[in-house]
C-alpha cells in the first residue's frame, strides 16, 4: 500500500536529484544551448530542403517541425547520465537508499525540461518563419504529450545505451522505431491545428494512451537497466 | 558448430561457469532430454519433407488465381514467413519477461536466438513482400498499414541485434536486451494502429493480402501445410540457435577463465 509517506519520500528523492541536474547544467550549458540551436537550424534546414511556399507550407511544417523537435530531443537525452557516466556518480547513487522510480522520475523530469525549454523558444520561431497560426492554445496538449511520450522512451533508452560503447550512436537507433506512434500523432493533430479536417481522429487520445503505456513500463523496467 | 546426437548432458559437465539450469528450465529437462538425443533427428526429418511438400503444393496443387495469375503462389512462402517472424517475436517477449523474472541464462539465450531468427523471416517478409507487390500493384513498396508496421518492427529488432552486439554477452547487457524485447512488442499494437489511422487520410491500395473470403479449399489446406512446414523449419532453426549461442557463451567464459589464471 501506497501511504503518504513513502510517496513524500519519492517526491523528496526526486525533487533533489532533478535538482542536482538542473543546476549542474544551469552552471554548465552543454546541452541545453546544443539542443536549441539544433532545432533552430534543422527548422530552417528544412525550409531549404522542401522548397517551402504559400500552396505546400501547411502539409509540410508540421512533419519539420516534429522532425526537428525529436532530433534535438535525441541530443538532449542522449546526455541525460553523461555526468553520471564521466565521474563513475552512478554507482554511488545506486548505493544510495534512492528508490529506482525516483531516479527515472528525477531523470524524465529533467529532460522534460530541457526539451520543454526548446520547444518554448523554437514555436515561435517556427510560426514566424513558417508563417503559421500555431500560437493557440490548442498547441499546449499537442507538444506536452507528445514530449512526454518521447522523453519517456528516450530516458530508458538513454541508460540502455549508456552501458555500451557506442551510446551517441546506438540512441537514435533504439528510440526512432519506437516512437513512430508518438510522431505521427503530432504531426497529424498539428496539422489539424492548421487547417482542421473534418472527421479528424482523435490523435491526442492515441498519444495520451502511448504516453500512459510507456511510462507505466519504463518505470517498472528501468531499476533492471541500470541494476548492477 | 553442430553437435547433432551429442549426449544432452556432456557440454555443461565440467564447465564451472554454466549456471544450473532452474526453474521452469529443470522442470522440462526429463522431456527435453530424449527429445535433444534423437527428436532433433526427427524434427529436422518433418521440416525438410515439409518444407518440399508445401512448395510442391504450392506450385501443383494449388489452383491458380485467376486475376493475379502464378505470382499469387508467392502467397504460400510469404504469409507462413511473416507467421513464423511475428511467433518468434511474441516468444522474444514472453522469454524476456521470463528472464527478467526468474534470472535464468536459458531463457536470455532463448530470446536472443527468436530475435535472429524473426529478423531474418522479417527480412524475408518484405523481400517476398516486394516481389508480390511489383507485378500485382506496380509498385516494390506501398505505404499499407501491414508493410509499414512489419518495417518498423524489422528496425526494432535490428536495433535489438545491434545492442546485443555491443554489450556483448554480459549480465547487464542481456537485461537491456530483455527490456527491448518487452518494449518493442508492446509496441506494435500501438505502431499498427496509429499506422492505419495515419493511412485513412490517403487512398488505400487495393491489397490481396488477408486472402480471399470464398478462398477454394485447395488454397486454405496448401496455406496449412505451408504454416506448419515452416514452423517445423522455426523449431528445428531455433534449437540449433539456441544451441550456437550456449556453446558461444561457454567458449567466451572459458576463455576469460583461461585469461584470468
Amino acid at each position: 500500500m501506497i501511504t503518504m509517506i513513502t510517496l513524500r519520500r519519492f517526491g523528496a528523492q526526486t525533487a533533489s536529484i532533478l535538482w542536482k541536474d538542473l543546476r549542474c547544467e544551469l552552471r554548465a550549458r552543454q546541452v541545453w544551448m546544443a539542443m536549441g540551436m539544433f532545432a533552430l537550424l534543422a527548422l530552417v534546414i528544412f525550409n531549404f530542403a522542401f522548397d517551402l511556399r504559400v500552396d505546400n507550407v501547411a502539409a509540410v511544417a508540421p512533419g519539420a517541425l516534429w522532425i526537428a523537435f525529436v532530433f534535438a530531443s535525441i541530443l538532449g537525452l542522449g546526455r541525460t547520465f553523461a555526468a553520471e557516466q564521466e565521474h563513475g556518480s552512478l554507482d554511488r547513487l545506486l548505493l544510495c537508499p534512492v528508490d529506482r522510480k525516483a531516479i527515472y522520475a528525477a531523470k524524465l523530469l529533467g529532460n522534460l525540461v530541457f526539451i520543454g525549454a526548446v520547444e518554448l523558444i523554437s514555436l515561435p520561431v517556427f510560426a514566424a518563419i513558417y508563417n503559421l497560426p500555431v500560437l493557440t492554445g490548442g498547441i499546449i496538449p499537442i507538444v506536452l504529450l507528445g514530449t512526454v511520450g518521447i522523453a519517456a522512451i528516450g530516458t530508458l533508452f538513454a541508460a540502455i545505451a549508456g552501458n555500451t560503447r557506442a551510446r551517441e550512436v546506438l540512441l537514435p537507433l533504439l528510440v526512432f522505431p519506437l516512437i513512430v506512434p508518438v510522431v505521427i500523432g503530432a504531426v497529424r493533430a498539428t496539422q489539424g491545428l492548421i487547417s482542421p479536417l473534418a472527421g479528424d481522429l482523435p490523435w491526442l487520445g492515441l498519444i495520451a494512451a502511448f504516453d500512459v503505456i510507456f511510462l507505466s513500463i519504463s518505470a517498472v523496467t528501468f531499476a533492471y537497466v541500470i541494476e548492477e | 558448430m553442430h553437435v547433432v546426437g551429442q549426449p544432452p548432458a556432456a557440454p555443461a559437465r565440467g564447465a564451472p561457469g554454466l549456471a544450473p539450469a532452474t526453474g521452469p528450465a529443470r522442470a522440462l529437462e526429463p522431456v527435453l532430454r530424449p527429445l535433444r538425443a534423437y527428436g532433433e533427428y526427427i524434427l529436422a526429418a518433418a521440416s525438410a519433407l515439409g518444407v518440399i511438400l508445401a512448395l510442391w503444393a504450392a506450385f501443383f496443387y494449388a489452383p491458380t488465381e485467376a486475376i493475379q495469375g502464378d505470382v499469387q503462389r508467392i502467397e504460400y512462402v510469404h504469409v507462413p514467413l511473416a507467421w513464423v517472424a511475428y511467433l518468434a517475436f511474441f516468444v522474444v517477449f514472453a522469454a524476456s519477461i521470463l528472464y527478467l523474472w526468474r534470472r535464468d541464462e536459458r531463457w536470455d539465450l532463448i530470446a536472443r536466438a527468436n530475435a535472429e531468427i524473426g529478423t531474418l523471416f522479417t527480412t524475408l517478409v518484405l523481400v517476398t513482400g516486394s516481389l508480390w507487390g511489383r507485378p500485382v500493384w506496380g509498385a516494390w513498396w506501398a505505404w499499407d498499414a501491414r508493410m509499414t508496421t512489419t518495417l518498423i518492427l524489422w528496425f526494432i529488432y535490428v536495433g535489438y541485434l545491434l545492442l546485443r552486439s555491443y554489450t556483448g554477452r554480459s549480465e547487464g547487457g542481456a537485461r537491456s536486451a530483455a527490456v527491448l524485447g518487452i518494449v518493442g512488442f508492446v509496441d506494435v499494437p500501438i505502431n499498427y494502429l496509429s499506422i492505419t489511422w495515419w493511412r485513412t487520410q490517403h487512398p488505400a491500395p487495393q491489397l490481396p493480402l488477408g486472402g480471399e473470403p470464398q478462398a477454394p479449399p485447395a488454397v486454405v489446406e496448401t496455406l496449412l501445410l505451408a504454416l506448419l512446414a515452416f514452423t517445423l523449419l522455426y523449431a528445428y532453426l531455433l534449437i540449433q540457435v539456441y544451441r550456437l549461442h550456449r556453446l558461444q557463451t561457454e567458449a567466451e567464459r572459458l576463455r576469460a577463465r583461461i585469461e584470468s589464471a
